[in-house]
């Protein structure tokens, strides 16, 4: 490269250098410490009978025979968690007029989706809890199903809350500029219906969680897999009523979480009431059967859009609905409207146009809940702007890459706001577009293309562009009144014998947090990296914050780690330069040795100020009190989130007598701002893309006409698998905000975002010659053949 | 109220003894007939590196070695693997033999949570010593029953083609 040195040159340089992630090592040895594995002492085991009804009053309950079962040491109902437990609604503020009905750990009186836990057996193992659930019998009355989008929208149809007019949930409008009059204009205008079926985060590890509450301490400790410990130990302590001093969660090991694992459930808060009731330790871990009818799913979204264009293919204007139906309640305390929300506000996100309206409606149906899973709102978003870009190319008569050339924000205009009320500090469309046309070797691909067809083979080429919320203020859930922090804090010691111990509050779940935290220690202090040891997931130890999710990790927890080691390493060179007797600004650290700033001369190791500091105080000056732990919190600023982009490509192959396809190979070029560990972002993005090929081919919960889920299992319900996925090709651009120091952003959605975008718009891409389309997904061969008319 | 029949109860508090060679140790120990061997090895044998993901042999989260071949742990019932020769994620970490697809994966980040991660060791060795310089097709096809959420699983393939071309240059690991 043309410069001479780059700042990895430097020693000690860890921002973005690929370094290993040193905790997988456990994982790989069988080491691994997740909730699932935890055994304590005097624990029992929970079970739950759940409802084989949709929607049904629960006449009676009869647990005699459960309870007399020897091993059974309780069985509990709605009541008798509702004596302990106050209710919970998932509603925010800032979401006006949105409504929900109060949830309880089990209901008193009525079930509202088949698999609903309805009664909680704690025995001395798990099978004897099992064995208890077949003696219990449960008088149900059915009531009317709710099961798809139109009948729960029927006027005099069924109406799932008693006491509600309707199912409707929440209702937004948002209308900028002059959309009527663009469209009358428009020479050009592209119409469609998606639809997006449900699915859900099938984590490899199910939710798992042990209670543990001490009657004599009046003391609650909760090892749980969330990703969220310190909003679990604010609802515990609120919910059961317990200082929240004296609640503590902790979160080991984690089997996987993508969103899934930071809502309130109700097996979840049943076991904490359990514990409390019973004195003893309460282990639930939910088989995959529960997993897939209690674990919250995500999308269902039925979208009407339309777009307008002038003759030259400008886009003009966006109009559009979004129904979406959630499950019963909205979910507890994120709810289950802020994806309909992010549908509506990232809609032609990556282009320039003025005039946006756009309707959303949420609605209560008898399924489980909804809410946010990994990329919440984008993949909607990105697939219905996407393809009606697409749609908009082929009508005006541009290729997909010159039309989005046309239309995107130019790289040098921002700062931009968008017609649906984003404000982007700076994004890079055409440098990713371009990027992605040469990475992909368009010309050649579809020239090749061009060649298979004649011969019967169709290939489909497709990219989307797309813009991912990170870094989230106060604004997401805190202005809603639910005590989400959007800050977080560490805790940096230089340990007496010179290494750092940094405990923080974001935490990690796989993706690389406690690498990249120790990355920016080490490098920010000037030590080497096996020397920061990290320190997540307990609410005991570490500082209060957000913790991990809405890709907030490397962003905000970056920029605390950052600058508390900055603070650290001040209050290091202010011993040193009272021991040296220099000005601290003369000093610097490089790798754990304080040395001359301009000459590099090692003067001391960090070890000697810490021995000196620890234990031979009476050698510093006089009122010298070195502090050598500090604290800091950091709050995102200035931008209310930090947006970051991209654009991703495909090709595929469709098989048009089977309807199968064939995923070659996937591309993405990406900007995430600063790059903190190249090789944890590049995972990031594969494994973000893949669980977006799952929803886009494979993903999909299926329904009865009753509401009951008929392939809650790992045989029935296709997620993705090796042989079916492409390698995948990742090339970065890099536009760091100005809002912090460190100038990263998040990247864990960027995959997921536009991945089913993109295979949607390459499936239309190859069914073009048959003058057919599709508009839906998952993408499965069935709706291939039916629009192939071969079905 | 339907008639509960006291004695299925009966049947099922009663244990078998049942021993195997489990990393290379000889154990013992008391199952009830209807406990799976990865429960039995989580439980009574604390070896909780073996994971259960889907209990029905669509997942490979509980695969060990037993008498060589890697099986699904979920799918047999402790009772049936007496007398067999189990190998879990914990003595093939001990012994070394799959130490260079560790460090492999380590190298290459290619686990997330590591929830697979036992279960995705256990079916590369297995695929290694069947076929010694696997395509990454074969690679790809051999880990179909391997489910990973988190990685996309080109860093996976990766490794393991890595691990099969230095073993068949380097003659094996010690």
């Amino acid at each position: 490269m043309s410069a001479p040195l780059t700042s990895l040159d430097r020693p000690n340089s860890y921002i973005g250098r690929s370094v290993p992630r040193p905790n997988a090592k456990r994982l790989l040895a069988g080491r691994g410490r997740y909730i699932s594995d935890l055994r304590l002492p005097r624990m029992l085991y929970a079970a739950f009978l759940r409802s084989p009804h949709a929607h049904a009053k629960i006449v009676s309950i009869n647990a005699d025979e459960a309870r007399t079962l020897e091993g059974v040491h309780l069985v509990a109902i709605g009541t008798d968690l509702a004596k302990i437990c106050t209710p919970w609604i998932g509603t925010l503020d800032h979401f006006k007029g949105m409504t929900s009905a109060p949830q309880l750990p089990l209901p008193l009186d009525r079930v509202v989706w088949a698999g609903q836990a309805v009664v909680a057996v704690v025995a001395e193992s798990r099978a004897i809890a099992e064995d208890a659930l077949e003696l219990i019998e449960v008088d149900y009355e059915d009531l009317p199903v709710v099961v798809d989008i139109d009948s729960a929208r029927d006027a005099g149809g069924p109406v799932i809350n008693p006491g509600s007019a309707n199912n409707t949930c929440f209702r937004a409008l948002l209308d900028n500029g002059t959309v009527d009059h663009a469209f009358a204009h428009a020479a050009h205008v592209v119409e469609e219906e998606f639809s997006f079926g449900r699915h859900t985060a099938v984590t490899l590890e199910p939710r798992a969680i042990v209670a543990d509450y001490d009657p004599a301490a009046g003391a609650l400790t909760v090892h749980h897999a969330t990703q969220t410990p310190y909003q679990f130990q604010d609802l515990y302590s609120r919910h059961y009523g317990i200082p929240e001093a004296r609640v503590r969660v902790i979160a080991t090991d984690i089997g996987g979480s993508f969103g899934m694992k930071l809502h309130v459930y109700h097996e979840d808060m049943a076991v904490v009431g359990l514990s409390i009731l019973l004195g003893r330790p309460v282990k639930y871990v939910a088989d995959r059967i529960e997993s897939f009818v209690s674990d919250i799913h995500a999308r269902d979204h039925r979208v009407h859009a339309r777009m307008a264009l002038d003759a030259k293919g400008e886009i003009l204007a966006m109009d559009v609905l979004d129904l979406t139906a959630i499950g019963a309640f909205s979910t507890y305390p994120r709810t289950s409207v802020v994806e309909g929300n992010q549908v509506i506000r990232l809609m032609g996100a990556p282009y320039r146009f003025k005039n946006y309206r756009a309707t959303l409606e949420v609605i209560f149906q008898n399924k489980v809940q909804t809410s946010q899973y990994r990329a919440v709102g984008h993949p909607i978003a990105c697939a219905v702007t996407e393809r009606l870009v697409d749609m908009a190319a082929a009508k005006v008569g541009l290729d997909p890459f010159a039309i989005r050339a046309q239309n995107v924000i130019a790289d040098d205009a921002y700062p931009q706001t968008s017609p649906t009320g984003y404000r982007f500090e700076a994004l890079s469309h055409q440098a990713c577009l371009k990027r992605l046309h040469e990475m992909m070797d368009y010309d050649a691909l579809r020239a090749e293309q061009a060649d298979l067809r004649k011969r019967g083979v169709y290939r489909g080429i497709g990219i989307a562009a797309f813009v991912e919320i990170t870094n989230p203020s106060p604004a997401f859930y805190g202005v809603g009144g639910a005590r989400i922090s959007s800050q977080d804090g560490a805790i940096l010691s230089l340990t007496p014998s010179g290494e750092v111990r940094c405990l923080i509050s974001v935490t990690e779940q796989g993706q690389g947090t406690e690498a990249i935290i120790s990355q920016i220690v080490a490098d920010q202090l000037g030590i080497a990296q096996e020397h920061v040891k990290i320190i997540t997931g307990d609410t005991e130890v570490t500082p209060h914050g957000g913790a991990t999710w809405a890709c907030r990790g490397a962003g905000i927890g970056g920029e605390t780690a950052l600058r508390a080691t900055r603070v650290l390493k001040r209050n290091i060179l202010e011993i040193a330069a009272l021991i040296l007797q220099e000005r601290p600004s003369a000093l610097d650290i490089v790798n754990g040795e304080v040395v001359d700033a301009g000459t590099r001369n090692q003067r001391m190791p960090i070890s000697e100020i810490a021995r000196i500091a620890y234990f031979r105080s009476d050698t510093l000056p006089p009122g010298t009190q070195a502090q050598l732990t500090v604290s800091h919190h950091f709050a995102p600023q200035g931008y209310p989130f930090a947006f970051t982009n991209g654009i991703q490509g495909c090709s595929l192959e469709v098989d048009v007598e089977t309807g199968f396809i064939k995923l070659l190979k996937h591309f993405i070029v990406e900007d995430c701002g600063r790059v903190i560990n190249p090789m944890l972002v590049d995972e990031q993005l594969r494994g973000g893309i893949v669980q977006g090929l799952g929803a886009a081919l494979f993903e999909e919960c299926r329904y009865s006409e009753t509401g009951q889920l008929v392939n809650g299992s790992l045989a029935e319900y296709l997620v993705p698998m090796p042989m079916e996925m492409p390698d995948i090709v990742i090339a970065h651009v890099e536009t760091p905000t100005a809002d912090t120091v460190l100038g990263a952003k998040g990247v864990g959605e960027a995959g997921t975002a536009a991945a089913s975008a993109c295979v949607l718009n390459a499936v239309n891409d190859a069914l073009s010659p048959f003058d057919a389309t599709i508009n839906s997904i998952p993408i499965t061969p069935t709706k291939v053949l039916k629009t192939l008319k071969r079905f | 109220m339907s008639g509960f029949d006291e004695t299925k109860l009966d049947d099922a508090d009663e244990t078998v003894r049942v021993r195997f060679v489990v990393n290379g140790r000889k154990v013992a120990c008391e199952v009830a007939p209807r406990e799976t061997l990865v429960d039995c090895l989580r439980n009574t044998l604390e070896l909780t590196g073996t994971h259960a993901g889907c209990e029905m042999g669509a997942c490979g989260a509980c695969l060990v070695q037993l008498d060589g071949r890697a099986v699904h742990s979920c799918l047999m019932f402790a009772v049936q693997a007496d007398g067999a020769n189990i190998s879990t994620i914990e003595g093939l970490t001990e012994s070394g033999v799959i130490a260079d697809l560790q460090a492999e994966f380590h190298r290459r980040n290619a686990l997330q949570c590591g929830f697979c991660t036992p279960g995705m060791l256990v079916n590369a060795q297995e695929l290694l010593s069947q076929v010694a310089q696997p395509s990454r097709g074969e690679i790809r096809d051999a880990l179909s029953g391997n489910y990973c959420r988190c990685t996309g699983y080109e860093a996976i393939v990766d490794a393991i083609d890595a691990v099969a071309k230095a073993r068949s240059e380097g003659g094996g690991t010690t």
